[in-house]
């Protein structure tokens, strides 16, 4: 196997003592899995570990819980009040498109198979899928449960794209959007990245998804804004949230959710899986205090607002870096992701007047660029087995560059294509009565009173 | 008879309440309104846009009584509702010409 991005250097931390406490607590909340596992763990020859297993169980489920409720009460909550509604329900349509998608050929294409570009269809179905199976990706764990995590990765990338075009792009154009953008972009990216393709053969790192999901998710929104256009009355009219309190709420569910998506990505749990969630949890803390400084100092007040933009800033940051950098270098990548971000969604986006309604570019993009960038420079070989600059290593920066121009250039080409092509076939963008309107009523049929 | 309609702090409602049923009111109709008058409105930033809100939320409460109670009512919600600071709101006095208690069928004084 090549090397792999995310977890080639694993076997370091096979033997460490310190993996049996954290697994431990994890067998302990994952209860109503132990029946399942005493079969799967019983054949002498099987690798799967019940540790893991547990871990990568609730990790899983920590994923699923950062779309739907995480992300639907986060985007929800910022849109206004006739929209909530509608905004809700593309976090929803994202995981009932997507899972069914990634089962029929998503899963195939992205994780099985050695090939360059991408994988082939011999799971379509999920076809030979063994009780005992395991993927060569993930030796320790049950093949169908490596495909199940894979799968919530797959739908927070598709859900948080929307975000961009948010209280104006149609219902059914977002439906087929998101089956041709998933197909052509997130799947391809997946095995590039993931999946033993180009992007890890040039040793590019990514851990759990700073190009994979968050760049492409951000740089997908951008493209998007642009096709589509500013709402009506953007930059004229007051287009505030409804409920804040509703983004509180969805952040808190991301922020706990994320030490499943960087801590799981380890694939197996342990000492790397939780010195990923400790540099996650710092990057979250120190972006919300940098982003939250700022505005007090340069807007007057320290806003609610803000300290969540800055949470989710530092989480995305930090994303392809965790795993591989030490806890200190998560406060410092958190502090960095809260500033540079700040500047994206405020400066940057008001300099092109581009109207990414919920700054997935100026978070998830910027963001996830930034972190990719900055894994290359803090890479620790004792945390992650991969040293970075400041380990004396030039060459994984310039690795991390590539990954980051081939995702963007990729992303953005692609997306841009099937905009067109999903807007010939259902106008992306409802009429201007029902923009006014609201999409909740016009889209769905329903209306928060 | 007369109408009294009042526009005031939100925040205020419960102490106008107290002053006016000190006096002898002993009803009221309350309903939330937004509007501005020299307290202008206020601005919001969300992550870098400003907008200017134009329209304050207020309470606009509606009583109606005798001639001769008008000013006392009209002495008692200034004194719950008055903060000194601007946007403590207005009170409009206007003749009310008839009056219904719809249960009973009492008229005008009776029926207040």
């Amino acid at each position: 196997m090549t090397a792999l991005s995310r977890h080639a250097p694993r076997a370091a931390f096979r033997l460490d003592p310190t993996k049996l406490l954290p697994a431990a607590i994890v067998a302990a909340l994952a209860l109503p899995v132990m029946p399942a596992l005493a079969q799967t763990s019983t054949p002498a020859a099987s690798s799967i570990s019940a540790a893991d297993t547990a871990w990568m169980t609730v990790a899983t489920a920590l994923v699923l819980m950062m779309t739907i409720p995480g992300l639907a009460l986060f985007y929800g909550g910022m849109v206004r009040k006739k929209n909530v509604l509608a905004t809700m329900a593309q976090s929803l349509a994202a995981v009932a498109l997507i899972s069914i998608l990634w089962v029929v050929y998503g899963y195939s294409f992205a994780f099985v198979g050695d090939g360059s570009w991408i994988g082939t269809l011999d799971r379509a179905l999920l076809a030979g899928l063994d009780i005992d199976g395991v993927s060569p990706l993930a030796k320790t764990i049950p093949e169908a449960l490596f495909a199940l995590y894979q799968m919530t990765f797959a739908v927070i990338t598709v859900a948080l794209v929307a975000g961009a075009v948010a209280d104006r792009l149609r219902f059914s154009a977002y439906l087929v959007f998101s089956i041709c953008w998933f197909t052509l972009v997130y799947v391809p990216l997946a095995h590039w990245v993931w999946g033993g393709g180009f992007l890890a053969q040039a040793g590019v790192i990514d851990f759990a998804g700073g190009l994979v999901v968050h760049l492409s998710a951000g740089t997908a929104g951008l493209v998007a804004a642009l096709v589509m256009g500013n709402r009506r009355g953007y930059g004229q009219d007051n287009l505030a949230p409804y409920d804040l309190s509703l983004a509180i709420i969805g952040t808190g569910l991301l922020w706990v959710g994320w030490f499943g998506f960087n801590g799981g990505s380890a694939l197996q749990t342990g000492s790397r899986a939780v010195m990923a969630i400790l540099a996650t949890h710092l990057a979250a803390c120190a972006g919300a205090l940098t982003w939250t400084f700022i505005e007090w100092l340069t807007r007057r007040k320290p806003s609610v607002l803000g300290m969540i933009s800055g949470a989710v800033a530092g989480l995305g940051t930090i994303t392809p870096a965790s795993g591989f950098v030490a806890p200190w270098h998560g406060i410092v990548i958190g502090v960095i992701a809260g500033a540079v971000c700040f500047w994206a969604c405020t400066s940057l986006k008001q300099r092109f007047n581009y109207d990414d309604s919920l700054d997935v570019f100026g978070i998830h993009g910027i963001g996830g660029a930034l972190g990719t960038i900055l894994a290359g420079v803090f890479a620790t070989a004792a945390i992650g087995g991969s040293s970075g600059l400041l380990e004396g290593n030039t060459r994984l920066i310039l690795n991390q560059l590539y990954g980051v121009a081939v995702t963007f250039v990729w992303t953005g080409g692609m997306t841009f294509i099937l905009l067109k092509i999903a807007d010939a076939l259902v106008p992306l963008r409802v009429s201007i009565e029902h923009e006014l309107e609201g999409l909740d009523l016009t889209q769905h049929g329903e209306a928060l009173q | 008879m007369k109408l009294i309609v009042a526009i005031i702090k939100p925040f205020k409602l419960d102490e106008v309440r107290q002053a006016l049923t000190a006096i002898g009111v002993h009803g009221m109709t309350v309903t939330e309104v937004k509007g501005y008058g020299r307290q202008k409105g206020h601005t919001e930033i969300y992550r870098g846009a400003e907008y200017v809100v134009n329209f304050l939320p207020k309470l606009r409460i509606e009583i109606a009584v005798s001639t001769e109670l008008a000013d006392r009512a009209v002495e008692a919600i200034t004194a719950g509702a008055r903060t000194g600071q601007i946007g403590d709101g207005k009170i409009f006095v206007t003749p009310l010409d008839h009056a219904l208690r719809i249960r009973t069928g009492e008229t005008d004084s009776d029926a207040l």
